[in-house]
């Protein structure tokens, strides 16, 4: 089975593409070795009766049309996995890097995974308590759940990513098991060291398992980490009865690898560049949350993207946000005005919260309360365009108030510290006696029952 | 014709080509491969032959076999259906699971039906009857809510030889046996099979003036949709288009629901099924699964049987409305369709037309919605198919291809909301943006079913709700203070419109669905109020002193403090309204 080929026809960007090939399937994972000792591995990504076009993982650097051997392997992308990659780093394409040797597998699987059967999936119920207000009330995260964090470049997203695995993994009934699978695309050495220490200082470590693929590392290796990630993430969650949280950070790194590949492939660009199938890739990855029905463990995925220029509407927040259960977006404005987390409530939004909050998960006013919220603080918003074109001192009565509630719910609510761990109960309470601010009559929608009960409780 | 096999040459995603073989035809369903995955031949040229794969292709090789089936892609039509979770090509994802486990792998077989079930067949022809394509030959119960009508095929003509007794078969057995017009002898069975990109023949098509009934005072009120009619949910990710579908999916007065999940999330699918199983049709009290089909074919799903997905939805709802059914299409989302269109022109390198989509969309989108319809069937029963289709707009752009061409082939528009999502209104479609070419249509139906008043009603509530948009562009320059009091009474009533009328809670036991006759009360009661405070404010009552009563807010809450069952307690309102202007006109006078 293992004929050695010699030589390329032809190197573009990070494809090369090579004839006279016999037995060659799609999807296969080719070993190249260039010039005797460089070894690089490769995946078939098109392929012509005996013509193949192979993307090159690690850049196609030092290759010429000569120097380099080629192997087929017989089998798609696969992972070696045992629980002993917990606590352990590898690179993007699942190699460990940490300098503690090979994993001793007990399984391989195919990293490209495949769609969980919506028949035996669990709909997810379960909140998770992060501890951080705005999370908690407005856009709670459920266990299975897959929420993203639309950021923009230099607003705290990774403290925040920390933050919610510091805190989360530290819920009070956590006699379960927990792990976290870190995916790094492109991103800087220092935000993954920050990551590292985070996860350190939360004497988590032991439970996580990261994926680097750092900003000088090879694009096309890219491709695949989120996938590896996720293969990774599976297993524990599915084989080992473990609940896993994953980060994976930044996808817009993921999708600007697919774009320089499609380019290099000649393929008909959709929006802004990108291929047709973007949708697709980015589907395939956030999909891969959830519990599966009679299984004890669960996948839950916190991706984060930097929107260029911060724009919502840009192809990959905006594709992101049609597959994932709702995205929490950070503002910049907020940011500046000193607030962290700088959450921006009103585009924020979390699909599954309805069925996992209320009585029994958190507290029957929830969604009431959050309903309130949603709704006054965008009355805010108005009340402040207006100021701005009138001023402040014309303002009618109760739209001063609005603006008095405003800035206290940014100010109190929305704003905490970075280590603030604030129980639901807390962060209810909290809202209540920030709506208190308003008139009663002003609070169209909470249930007679609920506002005699919560309103004038915290009033005064 | 046994032997006739094509070969594999090459293959870039869910697309492979075959070296020319005769024996191909188009639009054909092969099996490619060791693990004969399904695929559709989309083009023949000399040189070569076209294949997109509704499976992974990951480890298809060149030279590998491919085989022709000799048959289209065809929807199996026959009892099983309701209740049932197919994928895009009619496979059932619960067979699919209890073969392979929670993960779907490639190249599973499994039938589209039941083959093994027993069903309740009642014979409605006996020997020596003439019957013609659609005529009914049994009658099968489905489910508590449906009963299963056995029709001759569309194509077929003859007279009856042979019936079976009454009892149960299988959907295999034998149960009727025709000599047709040639002379042939046929056995009909209770399944029979049609390509889904070809529309079931009826007699003749009717003008939709009938209302789908739905319960949700915006559609029902100010943008009704009729049955047979077809009706488009725009909207940016978080604005509800998913909750409104549902929504629709619940309480919709249809017969048979269809939800296409059409490159959607799992877990929402999950969802629906959970749901579904635990809730009651409001007339029957019978689960809602009972009436309803389910196509998932998730977003990590292979794209090719995407695009297939809308097609096999649109298939089996034809097939019941042969039956005499109304039945409602739910697609969700057919952006997601056009997406699957665009990545597959993309794979085939056809040349894009905008933003990369192919040229053939705006046919593929008006081909789709002309399948919905009003119908006099074959047998003469009249049945419908309403199409629902929300659509995904690229940065909730509505001036995008997709939502652009799918505007010029429906006829009613609800437009979600950015704004309104974000403040939480839910449903949050846009009074002044949405439009509904059926109101005309349906006035006379209005008229005769619910009341007269009723169109009037809906009319001067749309009259008010613009009045204040156009008061608003002035509020937000000037502040509301400075508005003379007439128009301060506008905004308060259209206030009460916005959060009294137009805002529905899903979640509340009695909001989520309400009936007609609560919803004209409703509408009455509002205007009822806005005319007397208007008298007041004529005799140059501040309305600041109007506000002070808080009939306003207790008018809000009429959608929840007054149960659908219990209509009588709106005369309350009344007198509470008649008693506010009074004691006004007396402290006042």
């Amino acid at each position: 089975m293992s004929i050695e080929y010699l030589g390329l026809s032809e190197i573009n960007g990070p494809l090369i593409v090579l004839e006279g090939l016999r037995d060659a399937s799609y999807d296969e994972i080719v070993e190249l070795v260039v010039e005797g000792t460089k070894r690089k591995t490769g995946r078939i990504v098109e392929i012509y009766e005996d013509k193949a076009v192979i993307q090159v993982f690690q850049g196609t650097e030092d290759m010429s049309l000569y120097n380099t051997h080629t192997k087929l392997t017989g089998h798609p992308m696969e992972l070696a996995l045992s629980e002993d990659i917990l606590g352990r780093v590898f690179n993007g394409i699942g190699q460990p890097i940490d300098g503690l040797g090979r994993i001793t597998p007990k399984v391989t699987r195919n990293v490209n995974g495949r769609p969980l059967n919506p028949c035996t999936r669990t709909y997810p119920r379960n909140y998770i308590r992060t501890g951080i207000s705005a999370i908690d009330c407005l856009t709670t995260l459920i266990r299975g759940q897959k929420l993203p964090v639309f950021s923009g470049n230099g607003l705290p997203h990774d403290q925040l990513a920390a933050q919610i695995v510091r805190q989360a993994s530290l819920a009070e009934d956590s006699d379960e098991e927990f792990g976290i699978v870190f995916a790094a695309m492109g991103i800087k050495h220092d935000v993954a060291d920050f990551f590292r220490r985070a996860f350190e200082e939360s004497g988590a470590s032991s439970h996580v398992v990261m994926y680097l693929n750092l900003a000088n590392d090879p694009v096309v290796e890219r491709l695949i980490t989120p996938r590896v990630a996720l293969t990774a993430a599976e297993y524990l969650a599915f084989d080992k009865g473990m609940h896993i949280l994953v980060i994976l950070t930044d996808m817009t790194s993921y999708a600007e690898a697919l774009r320089e590949v499609s380019s290099s492939k000649g393929e008909i660009p959709s929006r802004k560049g990108y291929p047709g199938y973007l949708y697709s890739e980015l589907a395939a990855i956030y999909e891969r949350a959830g519990i599966i029905s009679g299984n004890p463990g669960s996948v839950t995925q916190i991706p984060i993207l930097t929107m260029p220029n911060d724009d919502i509407t840009h192809p990959i927040p905006d594709l992101t946000g049609y597959i994932t259960e709702g995205q929490i977006v950070l503002d910049r404005t907020l940011y500046l005005k000193g607030i962290y987390p700088p959450i921006s409530v009103l585009p924020s939004l979390s699909r599954l919260m309805k069925d996992g909050i209320g009585k029994g998960y958190t507290r029957e006013d929830h969604q009431d309360l959050a309903n309130q919220l949603f709704s006054s603080y965008a009355r805010v918003g108005e009340a402040r365009a207006l100021a701005s074109v009138i001023g402040e001192d014309e303002l009618s009565p109760t739209d001063k108030k609005y603006l008095q509630f405003g800035t206290a719910f940014e100010q109190q609510f929305i704003n905490q510290g970075l280590s603030e761990n604030r129980s639901i109960t807390k962060t209810l309470n909290m809202g209540w006696s920030l709506l208190s601010i308003l008139p009663r009559e002003e609070l169209d929608r909470v249930d007679t029952k609920v506002l005699d009960k919560y309103y004038s409780r915290d009033k005064g | 014709m046994k032997d006739i096999i094509g070969k594999i040459y090459g293959i870039n995603g869910p697309v492979i080509y075959l070296y020319p073989s005769p024996g191909f035809k188009m639009s054909e369903m092969v099996l490619a491969g060791a693990d004969k995955l399904v695929g559709e031949v989309i083009g023949l040229e000399k040189s070569r032959i076209t294949i997109q794969v509704y499976e992974d292709t990951t480890g298809l090789k060149p030279g590998d076999s491919v085989i022709p089936t000799g048959k289209a892609i065809s929807a199996a039509l026959g009892p099983g259906i309701i209740g049932s979770i197919f994928d895009g090509i009619e496979r059932p994802l619960n067979e699919i699971a209890a073969k392979s486990g929670a993960f779907i792998p490639r190249g599973v077989n499994v039938e589209s039906l039941n083959a093994a079930k027993l069903w309740d067949v009642s014979i409605k022809v006996k020997p020596g009857d003439r019957v013609y394509g659609g005529t009914i030959i049994a009658e099968v119960p489905e489910s508590d809510l449906v009963v299963h009508k056995s029709m001759v095929p569309p194509d077929m003509t003859g007279t009856v030889l042979w019936t079976a007794a009454d009892g149960k078969y299988t959907i295999k057995d034998p149960i009727v046996t025709i000599r047709d017009k040639n002379g042939k002898e046929r056995e009909l069975t209770l399944v029979q099979y049609w390509p889904i990109r070809i529309p079931r023949p009826v007699a003749r098509r009717y003008t939709p003036d009938r209302p789908l009934i739905t319960g949700q005072r915006i559609i029902d009120t100010l943008f009704p949709v009729a049955k047979g009619g077809t009706a488009a949910i725009p909207g940016g990710f978080g604005t509800g288009k998913t909750m409104t579908q549902h929504q629709l999916a619940k309480w919709s007065d249809a017969d048979i629901i269809i939800y296409i999940g059409c490159g959607e999330r799992g877990n929402e699918m999950t969802e629906v099924l959970e749901d579904f199983q635990k809730l009651k049709d409001p007339k029957s009290g019978k689960p809602l699964l009972d009436r309803t089909v389910l196509i998932a074919n998730t977003s990590n799903m292979p794209v090719a049987a995407r695009e297939a997905s809308i097609y096999t939805g649109v298939t089996l709802a034809e097939y019941y409305r042969d039956m005499g059914y109304h039945v409602a299409i739910m697609a969700d989302s057919t952006s997601r369709w056009a997406e699957a269109l665009r990545e597959l022109s993309g794979r085939l390198e056809e040349m894009p037309a905008e933003e990369g989509f192919p040229a053939y969309l705006a046919s593929r989108l008006s081909s789709f919605y002309e399948r919905a319809g009003f119908m006099q069937n074959l047998n003469g029963t009249e049945g419908s198919v309403t199409i629902i289709g929300a659509v995904s707009p690229q940065g909730g752009d509505f001036s995008e291809p997709v939502t652009q061409h799918t505007k010029r082939f429906v006829r009613c528009f609800w437009a979600l909301d950015k704004s309104l999502a974000y403040a939480r209104h839910y449903p949050a479609i846009h009074w002044l943006s949405s439009y509904s070419e059926y109101i005309q249509e349906l006035m006379m139906w209005y008229t005769q079913n619910v009341s007269p008043e009723f169109i009037d009603c809906r009319n001067r509530l749309l009259s008010l709700l613009t009045e204040e948009s156009r008061l608003m562009e002035i509020v937000k320059l000037i502040g509301s203070d400075v508005l003379p009091d007439d128009q301060k009474l506008i905004l308060e009533i259209a206030r009460v419109i916005r959060l009294g009328f137009l805002q529905q809670n899903a979640y509340h036991p009695s909001d989520t669905y309400v009936p007609l006759e609560k919803q004209l009360k409703m509408m009455q009661t509002i205007l009822y109020l806005y005319s007397k405070s208007k008298q007041l404010i004529d005799l140059n009552m501040p309305m600041s002193i109007l506000k002070e009563d808080g009939i306003f807010d207790k008018i809000i809450s009429i959608k929840y403090d007054i149960g659908n069952d219990e209509l009588y307690k709106f005369d309350e309102y009344i007198s509470m309204i008649d008693s506010f202007y009074n004691s006004i006109m007396e402290k006042n006078a």
